[in-house]
């Protein structure tokens, strides 16, 4: 494994995995921002007289059941799939952290009654749930934001509100209390920066849990709606060409383990600061 | 003359950093033990003591390494063994009594398969020989009710038990060598002694001979036949237990010894403004209960700690307040602090009562009175610079903002002795005494009129302790602090405070003033706790009283009682 990358003068050093993990992630995320741009149909148009088409240098990943370009909308798909997991995990791991840490700081009656409120949305099957509120408030891009925020908040508070009650009990808390020091600052400025590690690393497991349930649901045909899809309803277009081994089912899955697999990488090899004094 | 049983010669260990440097630890050492001969290394955190005494086992910790030199138990090189081999003689020839023997025991299992462990391991007696051999050593160790104390786990026994517990499992093996890594210095005074006791006598009576790992010269003094003083990976000095005492070469042995001898206390009174006294007390606490645990109906918690403690700390004066752990000296500072709101009773402050939670009680109040804790590791919020820590009671209370603040810092920082160029460090960057007084630059921070100290130089080495005690005592003559010092040793203690509260499960025994010192207390428990302080004499553990633990030790004996009632 490579030592360093990035100059010593910095202090940050990341090993090669990361550094890998972290571009495919990178590429992503430009895709998912100016993809569309550089596709070379539009998504909805049917290209091809062929269903399930092979790889060519017209199509360059084939085409998928009704002759239409996938390598296009997987550029497309990168949109939904990325946006909307990126937004909803960005809800959940804020709302769980700052009220797993408020819990905590707090203890008493806030903790309790807001933990037995937590553990009892975590015990409500999480594919069930969103089954049951998409089928009753229907599928739209904020339902779904909503929806999957609201399934993995509880469990970011837990890993918060754990990791927050060990801070809590140390003595710089307790002398930041004998100051006077008030909840909101014993959160943000004492707490808080003790937590950012394994948060962060929380954060990045989530989204993948986040991606992988948003492509479950589309699969089931309750995600993202036609004409647009995301790589989840790709992969549920196009699962008639498993036979063929069409390139339009495979593609879109490789997509989903790329982003999955790299998120995963890169939280378990972070660059890590290193301070060596004299 | 005999051949020696360990025989080190120009040992070198080194360590990697996390950027890749490589830096020595131990920079060419060289020393012999012979047979049944205890020799003790000496010298403060970072010293090298520990890293030279794990190498007789040809351990070097994760990140270290033994680099040169040899390392021969016996006839054997143990630096060029195979790692096999080492196995084969950890335990068996050489064996460790580790620091914290809390830490050692696995909480699941009975203390008797732990001890036999190493039998086990080496398969060198069946299982029920090797438990007629613990409960044998368990009577040499002094252990009570040695049939079956081994049949209860590890939290039914008291600390000091548990570290004699840990020499049974490190002796059964019959090891030539036994390595104690500073056994005792966790336990209280009073523990401390039994601990020692069983230890010499049974090393006497096996002829073993023994590596002790100390940073305090009295307590070495009573075991050791041989002391070597180490600094920075060098030895300073060594010789016989009574040439380091008395006729100590090495400047650095000197500084040792000298932080060993109580410094004479100057009562502050002559300094202190007339008009001051007449103010009254500037913190009291009258008849205060409290405790941890729900409220029950008499309005007590459940788990009562302080039962009726009353005391007064005058302006420009020190109270100490001294007992072993479990006292309830700690319970005392917190409740004094607000952090912990007492049941009954009242504390006021320059005569005004305090309202009993930190949070309900104003920013002046607050301000006025600081306090201090014990480990500087903990105190210190590790992701915080120094300059954020110690900026942020000014921001608080005196609303100091950007340069000003900054400039504020570096004053408090060069008032407790520290370099301006430590402001953007890290906490975990600093040693041990420059964390503790960056501890105290916080809260002089405030500008506080008292300051509780809640052992702050326990966790220190002796010649930092003494530094800082020095500190402490510059401070008060600057800024007319007063401080409530709590402490379990009565030699630091003595040195600063003008009175002095002896607290015991709880309650207090005994308020001496410093005159009275150590020979005026009346209580049999502050005779045996003052009694129990190691004095830089090698006879002084064999001129105690056999009975010494019979006079007090209320904590012992109740735990003795449990485990009888349990087996």
């Amino acid at each position: 494994m490579l030592k360093a990358f990035s100059p010593a003068s910095h202090g940050l050093h990341i090993n090669s995995t990361g550094l890998l993990a972290g571009l495919v992630i990178l590429f992503w995320v430009v895709v998912a921002i100016a993809g569309p741009a550089f596709a070379p149909y539009a998504p909805g148009d049917i290209v091809d007289f062929d269903f399930y088409g092979p790889m060519s240098a017209k199509l360059w990943l084939g085409s998928d059941y009704l002759g239409r370009d996938i390598f296009s909308r997987i550029l497309l798909g990168a949109r939904y799939t990325v946006g909307i997991s990126f937004a909803a995990v960005t809800i959940a791991c804020f709302t769980g952290v700052i009220l797993g840490m408020t819990a905590a700081a707090l203890g008493g009656w806030f903790d309790r009654i807001l933990s037995r409120l937590m553990d009892a949305l975590l015990s409500i099957p999480s594919k069930l749930f969103g089954l049951v509120m998409v089928a009753a408030i229907g599928s739209s891009i904020p339902v779904l934001i909503g929806l999957l925020a609201v399934i993995y908040a509880p469990g970011s508070y837990r890993f918060a509100r754990a990791l927050a009650v060990n801070c809590n009990t140390m003595d710089y808390i307790a002398v930041a209390r004998a100051r006077g020091e008030r909840t909101p600052y014993i959160i943000l400025d004492e707490i808080f920066p003790n937590i950012i590690g394994p948060v962060l690393a929380d954060f990045g497991l989530r989204f993948v849990f986040i991606v992988l349930l948003l492509s479950g649901l589309s699969f089931l045909g309750l995600g993202v709606q036609p004409p647009n899809a995301d790589w989840g309803s790709l992969v549920k277009e196009n699962i008639g060409g498993l036979p063929f081994a069409a390139p339009a089912v495979i593609a879109p899955c490789l997509a989903i383990a790329s982003l999955t697999i790299s998120v995963n990488l890169l939280i378990d090899n972070l660059p890590i600061k290193i301070r060596d004094r004299g | 003359m005999t051949k020696p049983l360990v025989d080190i010669s120009n040992l070198t260990v080194g360590a990697e950093t996390d950027s890749g440097r490589r830096v020595k630890i131990i920079k060419g050492v060289s020393f012999t033990v012979d047979p049944g001969e205890i020799v003790a290394l000496i010298g403060e955190s970072g010293s090298g003591k520990t890293t030279i005494a794990l190498t007789l086992m040809g351990y070097a910790r994760p990140g270290c390494s033994i680099t040169g030199g040899k390392v021969c138990v016996g006839e054997r090189d143990v630096v060029s063994m195979s790692e096999k081999d080492r196995q084969k003689l950890r335990g068996t020839d050489v064996a460790y009594v580790p620091q914290s023997a809390a830490a050692a025991f696995d909480p699941s299992q009975r203390l008797i398969d732990q001890v036999i462990e190493v039998s086990d391991i080496h398969k060198l007696m069946p299982r029920s020989e090797a438990r007629a051999k613990a409960v044998d050593l368990f009577r040499a160790l002094a252990l009570p009710d040695p049939e079956h104390i081994g049949d209860g786990y590890p939290h039914q026994v008291s600390g000091g038990q548990l570290q004699r517990l840990s020499a049974a499992m490190a002796l059964i093996g019959g090891p030539q060598v036994v390595i104690f890594d500073e056994p005792t210095t966790a336990l209280d005074v009073t523990t401390q002694i039994e601990v020692l006791r069983a230890f010499k006598s049974v090393m006497r009576k096996g002829g073993m001979a023994g590596v002790y790992v100390s940073h305090d010269l009295a307590v070495v003094a009573q075991i050791a036949d041989r002391i070597i003083v180490l600094k920075d990976g060098v030895i300073q000095e060594q010789g016989t237990t009574e040439e380091i005492l008395h006729n100590a070469q090495h400047p650095y042995t000197r500084e040792l010894l000298s932080a060993f001898q109580p410094a004479v206390f100057a009562s502050l009174d002559s300094t202190a403004k007339k008009d001051d006294r007449k103010k009254g007390p500037v913190l009291e606490v009258s008849n205060i209960y409290a405790g941890y645990g729900s409220t029950g109906r008499d309005g007590l918690p459940s788990a009562l700690v302080l039962k009726d403690v009353s005391c007064k700390l005058e302006r420009g004066q020190n109270l100490g307040v001294i007992g072993e752990s479990g006292s309830g000296k700690s319970t005392l500072a917190r409740v004094m602090a607000g952090l912990l709101p007492h049941a009954r009773g009242w504390v006021s402050f320059d005569g005004r009562e305090l309202a009993p939670q930190a949070n309900a009680r104003s920013k002046e109040e607050l301000r006025r009175m600081q306090i201090v804790f014990q480990l500087a590791d903990t105190a210190l919020n590790p992701s915080r610079s120094i300059a954020d820590i110690v900026g942020r009671p000014l921001t608080f209370y005196h609303g100091l903002k950007g340069a000003n603040r900054e400039n504020r810092v570096i004053e408090l920082l060069d008032m407790v002795r520290l370099p301006k160029g430590l402001l953007h460090r890290l906490p975990r960057e600093l040693s041990g005494g420059q964390k503790q007084r960056v501890n105290l630059a916080r809260a002089l921070a405030a500008n506080p009129d008292v300051i509780l100290c809640d052992e702050i130089t326990s966790a220190l080495d002796t010649v930092v302790a003494a530094a800082v005690m020095d500190l402490l005592k510059d401070l008060q003559k600057e800024l007319n602090l007063s401080y409530v010092f709590i402490s379990h040793d009565l030699s630091t203690v003595r040195s600063i405070c003008d009175q002095v509260m002896v607290m015991q499960s709880g309650e207090m025994v005994e308020l001496l003033s410093n005159s009275q010192l150590p020979d005026g207390a009346r209580h049999p428990y502050s005779k045996l706790l003052f009694a129990s302080v190691p004095q830089l004499d090698t006879g002084w553990l064999d001129g105690l009283p056999e009975d010494i633990a019979g006079m007090g030790s209320p904590t012992e004996n109740a735990h003795d009682a449990r485990l009888r009632a349990n087996s």
